[in-house]
């Protein structure tokens, strides 16, 4: 009984220090995917063997071991390379108006089909 | 009604390729734009033949401070070298020289075969600790100030243009 416990332990300790590895790497990619490899042409840094790729890599596995969270990472690195290094640049006063197009554009597209389709209608009833 | 419509797929079809247009004249390369006017990190640097660390608040005694980012194996590194020496000679500012993912004696031949233009050399050997100053790849020139703030970045070796606007910029020509 006393073996059975002490391999059902063992086996929980070994699964939920995988899961939390596993969790870190995830992370660790997610981070490196939305990263610009800032010497190579239109690939992330998770698609790069690149020094700088191998570099930055590293870097962030260091810096979510000692916990930063991925957010603070991205204005590390934002910091020191500026937005470019960022596939999804953050909301700032300058870029307001590219996140807003998508949905004004998505409004207006709206409100013409409305009035076609209205029309449209109303022609038919007649 | 059919005029404004004519118009607004006109104003619609203006507008796409005054995007396109703008987009694809935009120079789709790193700039230094960002990191110019900013502080750099307060990191700790080990020192190349010293048993001692340097701590980037210590650069704050220097009026300017030129830190160069090299290696042995650096060809543009060995073609800016003497532009280095240059200001060494010819300017009041004190070089840093941080010897980027290198060996250690080949490091120390190129500074005995071209000259020692740093007052003080610190090793970054696997990289990481140039990120913090916003390196990518080398060679790579930053000009700080008293308040550790970036005045400018140079990507690349430095040229002799490069040379004349730091000695502008502290104040020798």
């Amino acid at each position: 009984m006393k073996k059975i416990k002490v391999l059902f332990l063992t086996l929980i300790i070994t699964f939920s220090f995988a899961k939390i590895l596993k969790a870190d790497e995830d992370l660790n990619n997610k981070i490196y995917k939305n990263l610009r490899c800032l010497v190579c042409q239109g690939q992330s840094i998770a698609d790069s063997n690149s020094d700088f790729a191998q570099t930055i890599k590293s870097v962030v596995k260091d810096q979510t071991k000692n916990g930063m969270k991925e957010d603070e990472i991205y204005s590390f690195l934002s910091e020191k390379y500026g937005d470019w290094i960022l596939y999804k640049p953050p909301l700032k006063n300058k870029s307001y108006i590219l996140w807003a197009l998508p949905y004004i554009f998505f409004i207006i597209g709206a409100f013409i089909i409305f009035f076609i389709l209205k029309k449209t209608i109303k022609i038919r009833k007649y | 009604m059919r005029k404004i419509k004519l118009i607004s797929i006109l104003i619609f079809i203006f507008f796409i390729i005054i995007t396109f247009s703008m987009g694809l004249k935009k120079e789709k390369v790193y700039d230094t734009i960002d990191v110019v006017g900013k502080p750099i990190s307060e990191i700790s640097l080990n020192l190349f033949n010293e048993n001692n660390t340097l701590n980037t608040n210590e650069l704050r005694k220097n009026k300017f401070t030129l830190i160069n980012f090299w290696a042995s194996w650096c060809a543009p590194c060995r073609k800016e070298h003497k532009n280095l020496l240059f200001l060494k000679k010819n300017g009041d500012i004190k070089i840093l020289g941080v010897n980027f993912k290198d060996k250690k004696s080949n490091a120390n031949k190129f500074i005995n075969d071209l000259g020692n233009p740093f007052y003080l050399i610190a090793l970054d050997e696997d990289g990481k600790k140039s990120v913090s100053f916003g390196v990518y790849g080398i060679p790579e020139t930053i000009l700080i100030n008293q308040d550790l703030v970036v005045v400018k970045k140079y990507i690349g070796a430095i040229d002799k243009k490069d040379v004349k606007e730091i000695l502008k910029i502290v104040g020798k020509k």
